[in-house]
């Protein structure tokens, strides 16, 4: 690592208030939360921040609910938040998404905050030498012509196609939630979780709209009663402890086997966390079934570009996008109507 | 052809002796000395604490294995470093170094947690267990550890330590209630020598040899 100064403030106005800018590309200063992904590339010298802000003295670390509001602070590190029951009882998704990402001690420590925030492992942007357009903007993208099997087909551009690597963001994402978050000059700021991360464009360093000493300091949303009946299902080169080749998150709302609401996120394929509306929209009113289920999945690719070695992904993410659906309308969920004779099955 | 000597037989060696575990230890500790004349280092101008290569130093107190220890080090410091550096703490392994297989594995404030990835700044103030911190007495080992022999848990034993660790973990953690919960929750523990089904079985003996706060107790 390249040396550093290290505080750990006390307030979250302290902690605004002495972060050194971020910058681009992760050459500024850097909030410090759990470190599993930060001090990870600071070792292979990818960012190479000249100060580390810790938030460990800042709290943010209780979920709560307040008149159906969910309120989780950015603090919660991963492991707590897959166990909480708001999590596992009221929306599965979220807390699939938690225990079947990383490992148990990365989880132990990784924070919510910190993992929306996850880098890619695009291997061109992790090797620090291959041209890398958000390493080191105008440098070129090394992926686009070289080994990219593990990277996206959603949300790419002709500078980047860095794979999203996280897998709770693809969950979060179906429940709209705001993300509340605190700068020095301008205080609070809640922005809609959609709008957050941003895509590659012109500008693959740029990974998200957040100002230069803005910290995220929690989540807030709502679960609808039909939250209960969500999942995430998430195919990987092993069965544990892998970055998804491709994933979905599905909520839906039921009405014996007719689909009144769904909500649809993909993980693995998109560059950025990534929401499936046109795929939603076309699941209204529809009875479940498997051709339903596979042509949901044909619609969420709509526009997906393969390149030598990761074209795969896209039969494979229709497949996984059909199976969770399936697998997703087949949940006992108490109070919530399965399908019609079904309801009974154990999933 | 006449069998090789028994070792009993062979000559008491003649001059220093020199061991490989002695030889690491040496190197370790003089590698402490360097880190130790850095830290020992001036201010910046703003007041900072730099050491020679121009990092900023941290104090920090832990509790290590039930001992406590005031440190000044160097701010790029992982608690990794500070076990096998600076306290002799060789048990805990460094395998990739990149949280990625698990031989680091320690216990902070009673989580298993990656010391490879964790900043001796961010454990300030924390109870840290390693390895070493687990046996009662010599002759006494921890349960788990206990477990793994008789399971013969390991080839070549190097994930061994942090498979311990982590092990103690999982069941405090409540996730070793089966063979499948148990696979799924050790998955970051990588052992190249393939020892999974040992340590699955130790793991479970271990389990159901004590209560998990017992266990966990470490």
């Amino acid at each position: 690592m390249k040396p550093f100064r290290y505080q750990a403030p006390g307030s979250v106005d302290a902690a605004v208030e002495v972060v050194e800018p971020m910058g681009v590309a992760g050459q500024g200063g850097a909030f410090l939360a759990g470190g599993t992904t930060l001090i990870d590339l600071m070792k292979l010298h990818v960012v190479t921040p000249p100060s580390l802000t810790d938030v460990k003295r800042l709290g943010l670390d209780q979920i709560e609910e307040t008149d159906g509001e969910i309120r989780v602070g950015s603090r919660v590190t991963m492991a707590e938040a897959s166990e909480h029951p708001l999590f596992l009882e009221r929306a599965p998704a979220l807390s699939d998404a938690l225990w079947k990402a990383a490992s148990p001690q990365l989880r132990n420590i990784a924070t919510l905050g910190g993992n929306v925030l996850q880098r890619t492992r695009c291997p061109y942007f992790r090797d620090n030498v291959s041209p890398c357009n958000k390493r080191d903007p105008g440098s070129g993208c090394a992926a686009i012509g070289g080994i990219n099997r593990l990277l996206a087909v959603l949300g790419t551009s002709e500078n980047c196609i860095a794979t999203y690597a996280g897998d709770f963001a693809n969950a979060l994402i179906l429940f709209d939630p705001v993300v509340e978050t605190r700068t020095a000059a301008d205080g609070p700021r809640q922005i809609p979780f959609s709008d957050l991360h941003v895509l590659p464009g012109d500008n693959p360093a740029k990974e998200t709209i957040l100002g230069d000493d803005e910290l995220i300091t929690g989540y807030r949303f709502k679960l609808p009663d039909w939250a209960r009946r969500s999942l995430y299902v998430k195919a990987r080169d092993r069965e544990s402890y892998a970055f998804a080749l491709a994933s979905a998150a599905v909520a839906l709302d039921l009405d014996g086997d007719t689909i009144r609401e769904a909500r649809l996120g993909l993980g693995g394929v998109a560059t950025v966390p990534w929401r499936a509306r046109e795929a939603e929209e076309f699941l209204k009113g529809k009875t479940v079934s498997e051709e339903t289920a596979l042509e949901t999945g044909r619609i969420a690719f709509d526009g997906a570009q393969g390149y030598e070695h990761n074209a795969f992904k896209i039969p494979l993410g229709r497949q996984v996008v059909a199976k969770a659906i399936l697998d997703a309308a087949k949940m006992d969920v108490a109070g919530a109507a399965g399908m019609t004779g079904q309801s009974g099955g154990a999933n | 052809m006449s069998n090789p000597p028994d070792k009993r037989d062979l000559p008491e060696k003649t001059g220093p002796e020199v061991t490989r575990r002695g030889f690491l230890s040496g190197t370790a500790t003089a590698g402490a000395a360097a880190l130790g004349s850095a830290a020992a280092a001036t201010r910046d101008a703003l007041g900072q604490k730099v050491d020679a290569a121009g990092g900023e130093t941290v104090d920090i107190s832990l509790v290590i294995n039930g001992t406590a220890y005031e440190r000044s080090v160097d701010a790029r410091t992982t608690v990794l470093d500070l076990l096998r550096e600076e306290l002799d703490l060789t048990g805990t392994k460094v395998g990739c170094n990149h949280g990625q297989c698990g031989a680091c594995t320690v216990l902070m404030n009673g989580t298993r947690v990656n010391s490879c990835l964790l900043l001796a700044a961010m454990a300030d103030g924390a109870r840290i267990t390693t390895i070493e911190g687990l046996a009662s007495g010599i002759g006494e080992l921890h349960p788990m550890q206990a477990a793994f022999l008789e399971h013969d848990g390991f080839q070549c034993g190097y994930c061994t330590p942090g498979q311990i660790v982590s092990a103690i973990g999982c069941v405090k953690e409540g996730h070793a209630t089966s063979e499948a919960e148990i696979r799924e929750y050790m998955s970051g523990n990588l052992c190249r020598c393939g020892a999974y089904k040992g340590i699955t079985e130790a793991i479970i003996e271990a389990r159901d040899a004590t209560n998990s706060s017992d266990v966990g107790g470490a």
